[in-house]
């Protein structure tokens, strides 16, 4: 039985301009130990996706699916009480910014034990037992001193290890780590990939990440998704989608990867992620596509079949057909 | 801690240097002259009040009286009143006791009711409870205490008869200063219903001097507590699935507490201006009240020493927030 299973997801805002779609039928299947990237621009929506599925979105948006399930359980059903009994358990998620995902108030160990004992009931004991172990594995020297510590006190990738020992205190099945390195430093953001890829690999438990950069996916992931204006544009396993991407929003992605630029500037997609307001009619990416045509801005392209990375385009790259030309 | 503790110590010493001025200056500039007030309607003979003249240093000119009286302060001595002929000092400590329960009782009040209210309506942002509270809090910052208190003295102790009117205990009871605090005192001394009369005693003008504390409290409050449950820290506390009374109550009030608490001390020296016009109204025997009396009877020395004095306590509370800002901001601490 699959892990996690997103039919259809959709995310409104109501905002006060009127309501936004900030996702549009997002899919997404996940097997137990899996590790899958959602990749994408700034602004695709990978976000909200997973808030959405966390439930932690605000009380402005309004979230729709055909199908939530996560192990075995209906998030569409459950009530309030029951999601918390899961989310931070068996569901995690860390974030973009690590220094302002802990409470400056509160110390990190505060902030870890606090997590074991709404979900695990340990003794103090036991909760400082654990704590140690967790930071212990996540890489954090002198654990017994750094539990101590604010998050001020601590630099960005130090805190993010402290998020990442929260996100695992109890064990997961299912870890969603959302753009973890996007805020650090270069040599700090290797290291958080590799301890998270290892992680993953120690306790078997499936791994989201969310990323808008190609080169992250292509170290960690196994199948990757391709987000683009809120809806799904593609998904294949990650080496058959470096080979042959089928939509040119992936094709593009890809070619702006430093190490197959072949110019000495990077080719970077012209314009932007359309918002709320500059929505396109027909495919959400053809004012920014090469292979764009008045069909492409007319009629919203169909989602093609596996074989072609489910993709959602009228005319995808490196068919079958092509090949054999 | 200690080095920022007397840089702020240092910065005392011109506002105490004003503030003698000042308060020397105030009296001195109402029309009126203590002198005859003291002889009141039966007036006094034109060698009489050359003789009083000299005995107060009237006389002389008014940079030599404000030396002499600076010296004094310097050395710790504020005068004697001129009516009681008591040391300033003996009188604002045996009176600061009354004034000091009942700004402490009127903070507590704005604090139980203030603090809650405000989160309350920050998490139901928007809706009927947050919009009808916010209107009150507008109605409460803005009313005059005076009206306002006639107002609850018609309703409670005129119509309904529950409490009194003046005084901090009925006349019936009678026991020694131990604390100073009635409330305390009146428990200590184990007489039959000397704590509930002091209670009653009480209510009124605690309410009424902790309303406008109370409005300010639960704006903040709100305030602060909406910026900070935007937060991404407030994100993580709840996507550690803790409940929302714990999510707000613990992680977000923890922060929002940091902003109110600035306000709580900036409004210490509202609290004790408001507390001289309450004081007056109810006739409580404290600090503000016994502080208009001597403006009427233009008691030169406890005027000056009494505003000294007054000056000098709200530095010391606000010394004391400084101080405790940095317990809840554990940023501040390290810094
Ligand atoms: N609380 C919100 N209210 C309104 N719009 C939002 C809110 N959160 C996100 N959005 C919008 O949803 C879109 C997707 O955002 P997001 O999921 O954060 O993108 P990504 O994570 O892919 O960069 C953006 O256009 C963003 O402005
Ligand atoms: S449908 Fe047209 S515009 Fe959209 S991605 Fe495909 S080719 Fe480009
Ligand atoms: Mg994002």
């Amino acid at each position: 039985m699959a892990l996690l299973e997103i039919r259809n997801l959709s995310v409104d805002f109501e905002t006060t301009s009127g309501r936004f779609r900030a996702v549009d039928g997002f899919d997404l299947t996940m097997e137990p130990g899996g590790i899958t990237a959602v990749v994408g621009e700034s602004g695709s929506g990978k976000s909200v996706s997973f808030l959405a599925l966390m439930g932690l979105l605000p009380w402005t948006a309004t979230v729709t699916a055909d199908r939530l399930m996560f192990d075995g359980t209906d998030l569409r059903q459950a009530s309030r009480a029951q999601r918390r009994r899961i989310i931070g358990k068996d569901m995690s998620m860390i974030f973009q910014e690590p220094m302002s995902s802990l409470n400056p108030c509160f110390t990190v160990g505060f902030q870890i034990k606090e997590a074991l004992r709404q979900h695990l009931g340990l003794d103090r004991k036991a909760r400082q037992a654990r704590a140690v172990e967790l930071f212990e594995q996540v890489g954090i020297p002198a654990p017994e001193q750094r539990l101590k510590a604010f998050p001020h006190q601590l630099s960005g990738g130090m805190n993010q290890r402290v998020m990442i020992a929260m996100a695992i205190a109890c064990k997961p099945k299912l870890l969603i780590a959302d753009e973890p390195t996007t805020a650090l430093d270069v040599t700090i953001q290797a290291q958080i990939l590799e301890l998270l890829t290892s992680l993953q690999g120690e306790t078997g438990m499936a791994l989201v990440l969310i990323t808008h950069d190609m080169g992250v996916v292509a170290e960690t992931a196994e199948q990757v998704s391709v987000q683009y204006a809120g809806q799904k544009v593609e998904q294949q396993e990650v080496r058959a989608l470096f080979a042959t991407p089928h939509h040119p929003y992936t094709a593009a992605l890809l070619q702006a990867l430093p190490e197959r630029a072949t110019s000495k500037h990077l080719p970077t997609i012209p314009g932007v992620v359309p918002g709320q307001f500059d929505r396109p009619a027909g495919c959400l990416f053809s004012p920014r596509c090469a292979y764009a045509d008045d069909r492409c801005r007319a009629v919203p392209p169909p989602v093609l079949g596996p074989d072609l990375g489910l993709a959602r385009c009228h005319y995808p790259l490196n068919t079958q057909a092509e090949e054999q030309a | 801690m200690l080095k920022f503790l007397l840089s702020r110590l240092l910065t005392f010493v011109p506002t105490f240097f004003g503030v003698t001025l000042i308060s020397f200056a105030f009296i001195r500039v109402l029309p009126g002259d203590p002198i005859l007030v003291m002889a009141g309607e039966r007036g006094m003979t034109e060698e009489r009040y050359q003789a009083l003249q000299e005995q107060f240093g009237f006389d002389r000119p008014l940079i030599e009286q404000y030396i002499e009286y600076l010296g004094g302060v310097l050395q710790g001595n504020l005068g004697e009143s001129f009516v009681t002929k008591r040391p300033v000092w003996d009188e604002f400590f045996s009176l600061f006791p009354a004034t000091l329960e009942l700004s402490i009782c009127a903070m507590v009040f704005a604090l139980v009711l203030g603090l809650p209210a405000g989160v309350i309506a920050a998490v139901n942002r928007g809706k009927l409870f947050d919009r009808a509270l916010m209107s009150t809090a507008l109605v409460g910052y803005s009313m005059p205490i005076f009206w306002w208190a006639l107002l609850l003295i018609i309703v409670f102790s005129g119509n309904l008869g529950w409490t009194p009117v003046s005084g901090r205990i009925s006349l019936q009871y009678f026991f020694d200063d131990v604390t100073g605090f009635m409330l305390i005192d009146s428990a200590l001394s184990g007489q039959k219903g000397a704590f509930g009369s002091a209670v009653q005693h009480l209510i009124l003008p605690a309410i009424v001097l902790g309303t406008i504390p109370l409005a300010v409290i639960a704006r903040q409050t709100r305030s602060a507590m909406l910026e900070v449950l935007g937060e991404d820290y407030i994100r993580t506390a709840r996507a550690k699935g803790l409940p929302p009374q714990r999510v707000v109550g613990l992680h977000a009030l923890r922060n929002a507490m940091i902003p109110v608490v600035t306000v709580i001390g900036l409004s210490v020296g509202t609290l004790l201006a408001g507390a001289i016009l309450t004081e007056t109204i109810f006739s409580w025997p404290g600090i503000g009240k016994w502080m208009v009396d001597s403006i009427f009877r233009r008691d030169y020395p406890v005027v000056q020493g009494g505003l000294l004095l007054i000056a000098v306590m709200v530095m010391i509370v606000n010394l004391t927030v400084d101080v405790l800002y940095g317990f809840i901001n554990p940023k501040i601490r390290k810094a």
